[in-house]
């Protein structure tokens, strides 16, 4: 235990300078976030993330923005419990038939103003799920989405860029 | 009582080289086998709707070889075999489900995947229009002071979705009731008609933690129908692909299972090695997760000299730093406090279940498809197979510790062996009907994956079985008798797939 706490406090930090923006990600979020809003967030978001389907691969890289080398919480965002405390939504996965109505009691248990954003391509348009009886077709069928981050599954530093956007926005 | 029938059992090298033959037997002898199953001779493998009936793979663990089974349907009705062996239950509603076939004497005849929500009914029996459903019926709970806890689908932490239903006596868990088929995305019905190029891809993203195992139990099945000789490189280098993949979810889930109790610095330090390892991977394969890099034929993305050398730096790097955490592990005793002793998981059960992975490993299950049921690479290498009798949550981060040394071990030994030459042969279709078996041992345990081609090479019908179908119940179990706060613990001990078993 020792050994860990001396490497914590002499050895280098793991984790790496902040991507810049993601530019196009930053034109979707300038487009949804109001100025009184971002008057009234600081440079603090809290985020609820849902999945909606997903095969499980995104929800490891949103959890690896977590770790020593992306550090998310130094850009004052954190990953919440409750859609109660949430100024985002992130969600993931094509929106199977099973799981649209807890999405959407997921959105309307948040307070205004709030945001969603989505990760992986099947989250956009279903990707290759599309086309099955058991998925509604992407996120924005079921929740009004401000910001997409594609990828199957999007690297955490594509992750990183897309919500660093979203902090430059705010 | 009937005799059970004679099956064509298959040894290993035999099913993993040419079409699988499937012995067909009358409703008796189907009887006859759940009876067999029951008395534990020998185990279920999977268990899956295909017309004209129902087949069931089956193993049998004194001569290690598999047959698969069908029994062709009666005026839409099959016996069921949950009536005799409980771990065919939810195969079985699964396929009603899916298919409209009754299960005779069917011990639970409520809906699994089907939530009542979709277009249709039935999705690979045609699907006519969705006649609506009733409310879910829980299993009704009486007695005194009991209260139930509902949680999910939408969980706390950033995981996928499922409801538990827990019935708790103070802070005593009585029972758990797992629902789940929130994630149900109709892969097996769009599996049907595609080509093995979008059969792959869609096999890929059955559980992403897996992709690897699945793509491989996919090209597996797809390999045997049509006989496809692999390159011999193409082995090595998806035996290398799976054991990173091994490598990194047993990394993650040694950090996450000590952060369940609460030792947050140890998910810390273990997620940093993972995501070493999965920059290693995108560096040398192309993808983070090795994605879409295992096809039918062979593998799409070959492995530079750089790409080795970068492989044996990160063993090493692993191999110096890992010892230091599993010290920490062995050495805390509030840790330990937590984990020995919690969610046992009887032997009894495990062999009923034929738990895969590391859940039946930790409870004195002794298997692994890489040792008992041999695919190329691993008949080419030292196979060691981890082994625990005490079943609960420390034996099971035991096994992964000792799972992560023993895939450092094999990744060394297929770099040190790796053939020379092609990595891919075109898939060809053979113009008739085939079938073929695939059967990997990813992370979480056994993947089984059935493969039907029609005449033009298309896909009739595609199975794919995770082992977390026959780890669910298990957990049901598990947690009888330990306080709610533990719960956490427990699952992630386990961590099953929810997108693996929903499909």
């Amino acid at each position: 235990m020792r050994r860990f706490i001396l490497e914590g406090l002499i050895g280098r930090a793991l984790t790496e300078t902040a991507p810049g923006p993601d530019a196009e990600a930053l034109e979707q979020i300038a487009a949804s976030l109001s100025a009184r809003a971002r008057k009234r967030l600081g440079r603090s978001l809290a985020i609820r993330q849902v999945d909606a389907g997903s095969c499980n691969g995104c929800e490891l890289e949103i959890n690896a923005l977590s770790n020593p080398y992306y550090d998310l919480e130094r850009f004052g965002l954190h990953f919440v419990a409750s859609p109660r405390h949430a100024d985002v939504l992130m969600v993931t996965g094509p929106v199977t038939r099973n799981m649209a109505e807890a999405l959407q009691r997921t959105y309307n248990a948040m307070p205004a103003p709030k945001w969603v954003i989505t990760v992986g391509d099947c989250a956009l348009d279903g990707g290759c799920f599309a086309g099955s009886y058991a998925i509604t077709g992407g996120v924005s069928d079921v929740v009004p989405v401000d910001i997409h981050v594609p990828g199957c599954p999007p690297e955490p530093v594509k992750l990183l860029s897309a919500l660093c956007a979203m902090i430059a926005g705010n | 009582m009937s005799r059970p029938p004679k099956l064509l059992w298959t040894r290993s090298r035999d099913f993993r080289a040419l079409p699988f033959q499937v012995s067909d037997v009358p409703p008796a002898g189907w009887t006859a086998l759940g009876t067999l199953l029951a008395e534990g001779k020998i185990t279920l493998l999977g268990l899956w709707a295909e017309a004209p009936g129902v087949a069931m793979a089956l193993y049998d663990p004194a001569t290690r070889r598999v047959a698969v089974t069908r029994v062709r349907s009666r005026r839409g009705a099959v016996p069921s075999i949950g009536a005799s062996h409980p771990p065919a239950q939810r195969l079985e509603r699964a396929a009603a489900d899916l298919t409209g076939l009754r299960f005779e004497n069917a011990p639970d005849p409520r809906p699994w995947l089907d939530h009542g929500r979709w277009d249709i009914a039935h999705p690979l029996a045609g699907g006519a229009p969705h006649p609506g459903q009733p409310p879910y019926a829980f299993l009704p709970v009486k007695g005194e002071s009991l209260h139930q806890v509902p949680v999910g689908p939408v969980h706390a932490g950033t995981i996928e979705p499922g409801h538990f239903r827990f019935t708790a006596q103070g802070e005593t868990v009585v029972r758990l009731e797992e629902r789940l088929g929130y994630v149900h995305k109709g892969i097996e019905r769009l599996m049907q008609g595609a080509d093995l190029a979008r059969g792959a891809e869609l096999a890929g993203r059955v559980s992403g933690d897996s992709t690897v195992a699945y793509a491989w139990a996919f090209a597996q099945a797809a390999e045997a129908a049509l006989e496809i000789e692999v390159p011999a490189r193409a082995f090595f280098l998806r035996g290398i692909m799976a054991e990173l993949e091994r490598l990194a979810n047993h990394l993650g889930d040694f950090g996450a299972i000590c952060n369940d109790a609460a030792f947050a610095m140890m998910l810390a330090q273990a997620s940093v090695l993972r995501e070493e390892v999965l920059r290693a991977a995108r560096d040398c394969f192309g993808h983070r997760f090795m994605r879409d890099r295992i096809v039918p034929g062979g593998v799409t993305a070959d492995l530079s000299a750089e790409g080795a050398s970068r492989l044996r730096a990160l063993l090493d790097r692993i191999r110096d730093r890992f010892p230091v955490l599993v010290d920490l592990y062995d050495n805390t005793a509030s840790l330990l406090d937590r984990t020995v002793g919690t969610g046992w998981l009887s032997p009894t059960l495990a062999g009923q279940f034929g738990a895969g992975g590391f859940v039946g490993r930790a409870s004195g299950r002794d298997y692994d498809t890489r040792r008992d049921l041999r695919y190329a690479p691993y008949d080419m290498v030292q196979v060691e197979v981890a082994g625990r009798k005490e079943g609960d949550v420390n034996a099971r981060v035991w096994i992964r510790i000792k799972e992560v040394e023993h895939s450092l071990g094999l990744i060394t030994q297929m770099l040190n062996t790796l053939p020379a030459g092609p990595i891919l042969a075109e898939p060809v279709s053979l113009g008739e009907t085939r079938s073929g078996l695939g059967l990997v041992e990813g992370f979480r345990g056994d993947i089984l994956a059935w493969l039907s081609l029609d005449a033009d090479g298309r896909i009739a019908r595609c199975h794919m079985r995770d082992p977390s179908w026959f780890q669910w119940p298990l957990l049901e179990a598990v947690i009888e008798g330990n306080i709610i706060a533990d719960f956490p613990l427990c699952n992630k001990s386990f961590n099953c797939s929810y997108s693996g078993h929903d499909l």
